[in-house]
């Protein structure tokens, strides 16, 4: 009886919303809205032929190089700028100011300097995440546990030891927020940079569609970055829940105490 | 510059802290102007050491003139007051939409257990996902931004009111119905304080959230503002008027997270994690 009850707490909202938006579309003919059936129908017409080939899996290639790229910069970054404490106090007020400037206004002038390429693209998604990450990996480096530090010196754990086992682990949990910061933030890159200066892509193809007044199809590339946004979301949920175990099990007995 | 626009922040919170500064020499400001003037050379040196073409990296030098040229313009200030106005009012309307709903379902079981799986859905939705049909519907008006910064801004505000509403102390909230405390009064006196620094938390990242939507739209659609003026100099050719004006967004970045810090710490100016960070 329980896990039923459950699903129908997961699928009642939606299906009710389906349901309504079937009654209100069943009638007159809105230009702007199309009908489930029609919208279903173009969905698979639209993006489980060639161009799945040819605008979603390059899209996806260069959000994947741009995220981890970012990942990476950020993490090594972050663990270098937040052990030195004067190259923090030196870097900190410079950084604050290119992460307040909006990602997005680096497409031109990315478009600038490296001209309408591939690289370009994945070079805005870099300057976008990057912050988050940066940022997180250097207030999580920063708020080493004092007396975790001290004994790992006292038994002579330095260099890469010590960034391995005891700074990596504990800025862990800063770093993942700033990864899940920079995940949503890369997909909405991705699909600007597209949008604004492309020939291919997720983001090129549906401006295309609304420019050529193609509305169910239009629709059906706004549900593929919609699944798409949700399956990151869930990815990152389990890749976090298995790099963290350690951190909830600690909160769960903390919290218990 | 950004310096500057932190410290101004709370001048009298931190009136006790700027005066201990005053007898130690200053180390950390010291350095981070360092920092900006160290980052402000390099970007001198790029392109007057012929590095990058100086037709696409202007050097600081003449960016920073092109930007004060801008402050004089009237135009220049049009495209803020654009910018900020399509800021705020999505702003409003998202924080306005999200609290009431928040409460509405925070404060039932049912309705929790029933949206969730309709918000976690819809939350990762990318707000970009949403500008062909934003165009479709409003053209390049004011309204095409409004719909694409309310969206995006509404469920970082609605995520946190929820989490905000389901913390509330049981015990507290016994307390208030045993001395007859009605369900406005409870909401007003127990609910609406446990959810506030969560809410504030929510409309500090939704004001982020919602400048770079702003921007992303006058960019991408072309409404009026910032971003179009960016879009049309780099189009244009003016390129270090298009550097000046990317420096621009970021100071109004800067500027309004200080003022978001501001407000969070004078609304929550009771509350323990703020009452602790003041003292020590």
């Amino acid at each position: 009886m329980k896990p039923l009850k459950t699903l129908g707490y997961v699928l009642a909202l939606p299906v009710l919303l389906v349901l309504l938006w079937w009654a209100s579309t069943l009638g007159a003919v809105n230009f702007f809205v199309p009908t489930p059936a029609t919208l279903v129908a173009k969905f698979g017409e639209v993006w489980f032929g060639p161009r799945f080939f040819s605008d979603v899996l390059p899209s996806l290639g260069r959000l994947l190089v741009g995220v981890v790229a970012a990942i990476i910069i950020g993490v090594v970054g972050g663990v270098l700028i937040g052990s030195v404490k004067w190259l923090r106090a030196l870097l900190e007020p410079t950084l604050e100011f290119f992460r307040a400037i909006p990602p997005p206004v680096l497409v031109p002038v990315l478009i600038l300097l490296m001209g309408i390429t591939d690289s370009m693209k994945v070079a805005v998604i870099i300057s976008g995440c990057v912050w988050p990450v940066l940022l997180n990996t250097i207030e999580g480096v920063r708020a080493v546990d004092g007396v975790l530090s001290d004994s790992a010196h006292t038994y002579g754990i330095d260099g890469w030891a010590r960034v391995r086992y005891l700074v990596l682990p504990s800025a862990s949990p800063q770093i993942m927020a700033g990864v899940r910061q920079s995940l949503s933030l890369g997909l909405i890159l991705m699909v600007i940079s597209e949008m604004f200066a492309s020939s291919s892509g997720l983001g090129f193809t549906i401006v295309q569609f609304q420019r050529s007044f193609a509305i169910p199809e239009m629709w059906s590339g706004i549900v593929v970055l919609g699944l798409l946004g949700v399956a990151m979301s869930f990815i990152f949920q389990w890749a976090e829940r298995n790099i963290l175990r350690w951190y909830h099990g600690q909160k769960e007995v903390e919290n218990a105490a | 510059m950004s310096a500057d626009a932190l410290t101004s922040g709370g001048p009298v919170s931190s009136a006790g802290r700027d005066r201990r500064q005053v007898r130690k020499f200053p180390v950390k400001q010291v350095l981070g102007l360092a920092g900006i003037l160290g980052f402000l050379g390099t970007w001198e040196l790029i392109p007057r050491l012929g590095i990058i073409n100086e037709r696409f990296l202007p050097p600081a030098s003449e960016v920073i003139v092109a930007l004060v040229r801008d402050f004089g313009l009237t135009a220049f200030w049009i495209a803020v007051v654009e910018t900020m106005t399509a800021w705020f009012l999505g702003l409003v309307i998202a924080v306005a939409l999200a609290v009431l709903l928040g409460f509405v379902i925070g404060s039932s079981d049912f309705l929790r257990k029933a949206t969730n799986s309709t918000v976690e859905f819809l939350r990762p939705i990318p707000s970009v996902a949403l500008i062909p049909l934003a165009v479709l519907l409003f053209g390049v008006k004011i309204e095409s931004s409004l719909m694409l910064i309310t969206y995006a801004a509404f469920w970082q505000v609605l995520i946190q009111v929820l989490y905000g509403v389901a913390d509330i102390d049981m015990v507290a909230n016994n307390t208030a119905k045993t001395y007859g405390l009605g369900r406005m009064a409870r909401i007003r006196y127990v609910v609406f304080p446990t959810a506030l620094p969560y809410l504030m938390t929510g409309v500090r990242l939704a004001a982020t959230v919602a400048l770079v939507l702003a921007i992303t739209a006058e960019l991408v659609i072309g409404s009026p503002g910032l971003g179009r003026e960016i879009a049309l100099a780099q189009s244009g050719g003016a390129i270090s008027g298009m550097y000046a004006l990317v420096l621009a967004t970021g100071l109004i970045g800067v500027l309004i997270n200080a003022v978001m810090r501001f407000i969070e710490k004078k609304t929550l100016s009771w509350h323990s994690s703020v009452r602790s960070e003041v003292i020590v």
